[in-house]
C-alpha cells in the first residue's frame, strides 16, 4: 500500500542525506520526496511517499524516529489527509492540437503558464493520480518534458505536525 | 578546545594515530598530562581499543584519527561498534574548511562514509561549538541504545592562535533526541501476568542486559521465577554461566538444550535481544507455540524480524526491576508443577547432548579442551576477547562467564582482527586483571602489527592462538555445503609465530600436546608483566556443533558430523 510519511526535522546540513541514506540502506523504497524549511527556519518538513506493507512502514517510521535530526514522524495515510503535487508539462502545440490541448487543460483545471508559437507549458496542481490522469488524457505524442514536485501532504481537521 | 573538552568529559585514555589535519590537536595533547594518548599501529586498532574499553566499562571509548586514510581505516572499527551498540566517540581530522569538496590531499567525505554505521555524526563549523558538540557526542553515544558518534573537525577549527570563549556544558538538551527512561507500566503488568501463568517459559537475553547494566535484575527475576535462561552471543555473562538455571547460548551454534527449550516454549521473555538471523534460524518456523514478550530500549528492534505479543520499550534495568516488584507483590505464584516438568525435560535434553565433544577420534588437541582449560586456569574470571570464527564459538560455548562485561567479541559485524586490540584496550584500563585474547592463526594476522603497541605501552595480555592451519569456520561450511572443496580457506607459509612475537619483544610458547597445555597456560598467566603468545596446535578437522540446519527451526541441528536432530 502507498503511504505518505511526513517528517519534521532539524534544518541542518546533512539531515536530508541521513533520511535518504536510511531508505537505501534498509532497502525501503521512495516513490517521491519533497523537502523545504517550515515557518520556523530551524525546522524542515519532508514528505516521502513509499510503498510497503504495514510491517515495512512501521519499520520505516521507527527507523526515521531514531535519526537524531528527526523531531517527529507521522504516517499521514493513517488518517484523513490532503495531498497535492505540482506538475509542469511542456507540450508540442501547433495546428489543431493547440485547441485540443487547451480544452483538456481546462477540463483538468490546468493553467497555461508559458506559450510559444509551437509549445504550451501547462501547470497542474492536484493529487498524484489526477496528474497521472492528465498525462494519460494527453497521449504521449505531444509531451516534450514533464517535471513534478513530488507529493506534499497535510492532515485534515485540527491535527498538526509541529513541535 | 578539543583536548580540554575531553578532559572535562573525564576521558583518561584516547587511542589514535596522528596526521596532517590533526597536528594542532596533537600539539595540544603534548602540552598536558590529563588525557593520555595511546599510539596504535593502524587506525582500526584504535577504534577496537576504544570499543573494548566501552564494552568492559559501559562508558564511551574515544579514538582520534586523521583525515582521509586515517578516517577510512577507522570505519571497520566504527561499524563493529555500531552493530553491537557500543558507545564510542571517534574524532576525525578533516582538511581545512575552504578545501572541502576540492579533492584536497587526504580528504574524504567522512560524514558521508560513516553515516550508515554511526548513531550520529557531527561536523564542526565554528570552533566555539566544539565543547557543546563534544558533550552532545558523549550524551548520544552513551544514552538510549548506545552507539558510535563521529566528530569531523576541519583543521582550521583547531588553529591554536585563535582564541574563543570556552565553557563545557554539564548537560545538553536536544528537542529531537529524548531517550526513553522507563517502560509502559500497563504492558509490564500484562507481561508479568503471562510470566506467572507460563508452563514452559524461557528467558532469552542479549547484549542489552550487559549494556544496560541489568545483570543483577535479570538474575534476581530469573531466580524468583525459577525460569531457564539462555543468552545470545552478545549476552553471555548477563546471567551466571555456571548457574543451574543457565541453559547455554542459543542460536546457530547454541546449545542443544537452549535451542530445544526455545522451540518448545510457551512463553519467551526476550530482554535486550534483537531476534537476529543467527539466533532465530528461519523466522517462519521460530518458536511456533510461544507467546513473546520483548523488552528493548529501541522500538525499532521490536517486531522487526519476529512479531512480539507484548512489546515493552524501555531500559532493561528499570523494566526488570518493575517486574521483580510485581512478581514479589503478586498473590499468584509461578506454576511449580508445570515448571518442574519443564525442568525435567530440559535436564533430559541437557543429559542427552549438553556440550559434549569427542576427544577420541584424533591424536590432536581439541580446541574445546583449550577453552575449558582457560576457564579452569582463570577460574572463569578473566576478561576474554576473541576474534571471529570457530575459536570465537568455542570460547562462547566453553568459557563459563559468571560476570557481565567480561566477554568481549565482535558479535554482529564479525570483525576478524578485533581480538588483540580489544584485549589491549581492556588491559590498559584493568592492568591487574587477567586478559586473554582467544584467536586463530587467520584472525590474529589481521592486526598483528599491534604487538608493537603492546611493547610500547607494556600491555601483558595473553594471546591463545588456536592454530588449525585453516580458516576454520569457512572450512567447516565448505565441508558441510561444498563437498569439502576448501577454496582459499587454508594458508600456506604461516609465519613462525614464536619468532615473530620474540622479534616484537614478547614471549612465545608452542603447545602441541594436551598434556603440556595446563602447565604452559599456568606459566603464561604467571608471567604477569609479559605478553605471552601461545601458539596452540589444534585438530584442523574439528567442527563447531551444534549447528542449526539452514532455513530450519530452532530445533533443527547437526549435533556432530554424523548426527542430526
Amino acid at each position: 500500500m502507498r503511504h505518505i510519511i511526513s517528517v519534521l526535522m532539524e534544518n541542518e546540513p546533512g539531515a536530508l542525506s541521513r533520511v535518504v541514506g536510511l531508505f537505501s540502506q534498509r532497502n525501503f523504497n521512495i516513490e517521491s520526496l519533497t523537502v523545504a524549511p517550515t515557518e520556523d527556519a530551524t525546522l524542515s518538513r519532508l514528505t516521502v511517499t513509499t510503498i510497503g506493507n504495514d510491517r515495512v512502514v512501521e519499520q520505516i517510521t521507527k527507523q526515521l524516529n531514531k535519526l537524531i535530526d528527526v523531531v517527529k514522524v507521522v504516517d499521514l495515510s493513517e488518517g484523513e489527509h490532503i495531498e497535492r503535487e505540482v506538475m509542469m508539462i511542456k507540450l508540442k502545440a501547433s495546428g489543431q492540437m493547440r485547441a485540443e490541448i487547451k480544452r483538456t487543460c481546462d477540463i483538468f483545471r490546468g493553467q497555461i503558464i508559458d506559450v510559444t508559437p509551437t509549445t504550451y507549458t501547462v501547470q497542474l496542481v492536484g493529487a498524484s493520480d489526477k496528474l497521472d490522469a492528465f498525462i494519460n488524457a494527453l497521449g504521449s505524442a505531444s509531451i516534450m518534458e514533464v517535471v513534478r514536485s513530488g507529493v506534499c501532504g497535510i492532515a485534515r481537521g485540527e491535527k498538526v505536525l509541529s513541535l | 578546545m578539543v583536548v580540554r573538552a575531553l578532559k572535562d568529559e573525564g576521558v583518561k585514555y584516547i587511542y589514535g594515530y596522528p596526521g596532517g589535519s590533526l597536528l594542532h590537536v596533537y600539539d595540544a595533547l603534548f602540552q598536558q598530562e590529563d588525557v593520555q594518548h595511546v599510539l596504535v599501529r593502524h587506525e582500526q586498532a584504535a577504534t577496537h581499543m576504544a570499543d573494548a574499553y566501552a564494552r568492559a566499562t559501559g562508558k564511551a571509548g574515544v579514538a582520534l584519527v586523521t583525515s582521509g586514510p586515517g578516517a577510512t581505516n577507522a570505519i571497520t572499527g566504527i561499524a563493529t561498534a555500531f552493530t553491537d551498540s557500543i558507545p564510542m566517540v571517534v574524532i576525525t581530522g578533516q582538511v581545512m574548511s575552504h578545501l572541502i569538496g576540492e579533492d584536497a590531499f587526504q580528504e574524504t567525505d567522512m560524514l558521508g562514509i560513516s553515516r550508515p554505521v554511526v548513531k550520529h555524526n557531527f561536523s564542526v563549523q565554528r570552533p566555539e561549538d566544539i565543547p557543546t558538540i563534544v558533550r552532545k557526542a558523549f550524551h548520544i553515544a552513551e544514552s538510549g541504545r548506545p552507539g558510535p558518534v563521529v566528530i569531523d573537525i576541519p583543521k582550521d577549527m583547531t588553529t591554536p592562535t585563535e582564541r574563543y570563549p570556552y565553557e563545557y556544558p554539564k548537560q545538553v538538551k536536544m528537542r529531537s533526541y529524548t531517550p526513553i527512561t522507563r517502560g509502559h507500566s500497563g504492558q509490564i503488568k500484562k507481561a508479568t501476568d503471562l510470566l506467572l501463568n507460563a508452563k514452559r517459559p524461557v528467558i532469552y537475553t542479549g547484549g542489552g542486559v550487559i549494556l544496560g547494566g541489568a545483570s543483577d535484575e535479570l538474575t534476581e527475576l530469573s531466580r524468583l521465577l525459577n525460569f531457564p535462561v539462555t543468552n545470545t552471543l552478545m549476552g553471555l555473562g548477563g546471567f551466571p554461566g555456571t548457574d543451574r538455571q543457565f541453559i547455554g547460548m542459543l542460536g546457530m551454534h547454541g546449545s542443544y538444550e537452549a535451542n530445544m527449550a526455545m522451540h518448545h516454549a510457551d512463553l519467551i521473555l526476550a530482554v535486550g535481544a534483537r531476534f537476529d538471523d543467527r539466533v532465530t534460524n528461519a523466522t517462519d518456523k521460530f518458536c511456533p507455540t510461544a507467546k513473546i514478550i520483548h523488552i528493548d530500549i529501541d522500538p525499532a528492534s521490536i517486531s522487526k524480524t519476529v512479531q512480539a505479543d507484548i512489546p515493552i520499550v524501555g531500559p532493561a534495568k528499570v523494566v526488570l526491576e518493575e517486574m521483580i516488584q510485581l512478581v514479589k507483590g503478586s498473590k499468584k505464584q509461578p506454576d511449580a508443577d508445570a515448571l518442574s516438568a519443564w525442568w525435567q525435560q530440559i535436564d533430559e535434553w541437557r543429559q542427552r547432548h549438553g556440550g559434549r565433544y569427542r576427544t577420541d577420534d584424533s591424536e590432536l588437541m581439541k580446541p574445546q579442551q583449550v577453552i575449558e582449560m582457560l576457564s579452569k586456569v582463570t577460574n572463569g574470571d578473566a576478561f576474554v576477547t576473541s576474534d571471529v570464527g570457530q575459536h570465537q564459538m568455542f570460547a562462547a560455548q566453553y568459557y563459563k562467564f559468571n560476570k557481565p562485561n567480561r566477554w568481549i567479541n565482535s558479535g554482529g559485524l564479525g570483525t576478524m582482527g578485533f581480538g588483540l586490540p580489544a584485549a589491549m584496550g581492556v588491559k590498559m584500563n584493568f592492568p591487574d586483571a587477567d586478559v586473554a585474547c582467544v584467536t586463530g592463526e587467520g584472525s590474529i594476522q589481521m592486526n598483528i602489527q599491534e604487538l608493537s603497541t603492546c611493547k610500547q605501552y607494556d600491555l601483558p595480555v595473553k594471546i591463545l592462538c588456536l592454530n588449525n592451519q585453516s580458516l576454520g569456520m569457512v572450512r567447516q561450511w565448505q565441508d558441510m555445503n561444498y563437498e569439502s572443496r576448501h577454496s582459499q580457506s587454508y594458508m600456506k607459509s604461516l609465519p613462525d609465530f614464536i619468532k615473530l612475537v620474540e622479534a616484537y619483544g614478547h614471549v612465545g610458547m608452542k603447545v602441541d600436546k594436551y598434556a603440556d597445555l595446563e602447565g604452559a597456560m599456568r606459566e603464561a598467566f604467571a608471567l604477569k608483566d609479559r605478553l605471552v603468545f601461545m601458539d596452540i596446535a589444534v585438530d584442523p578437522f574439528e567442527h563447531v556443533y551444534p549447528m542449526q540446519v539452514p532455513r530450519g527451526s530452532m530445533r533443527d541441528m547437526w549435533l556432530s558430523k554424523t548426527e542430526r536432530t
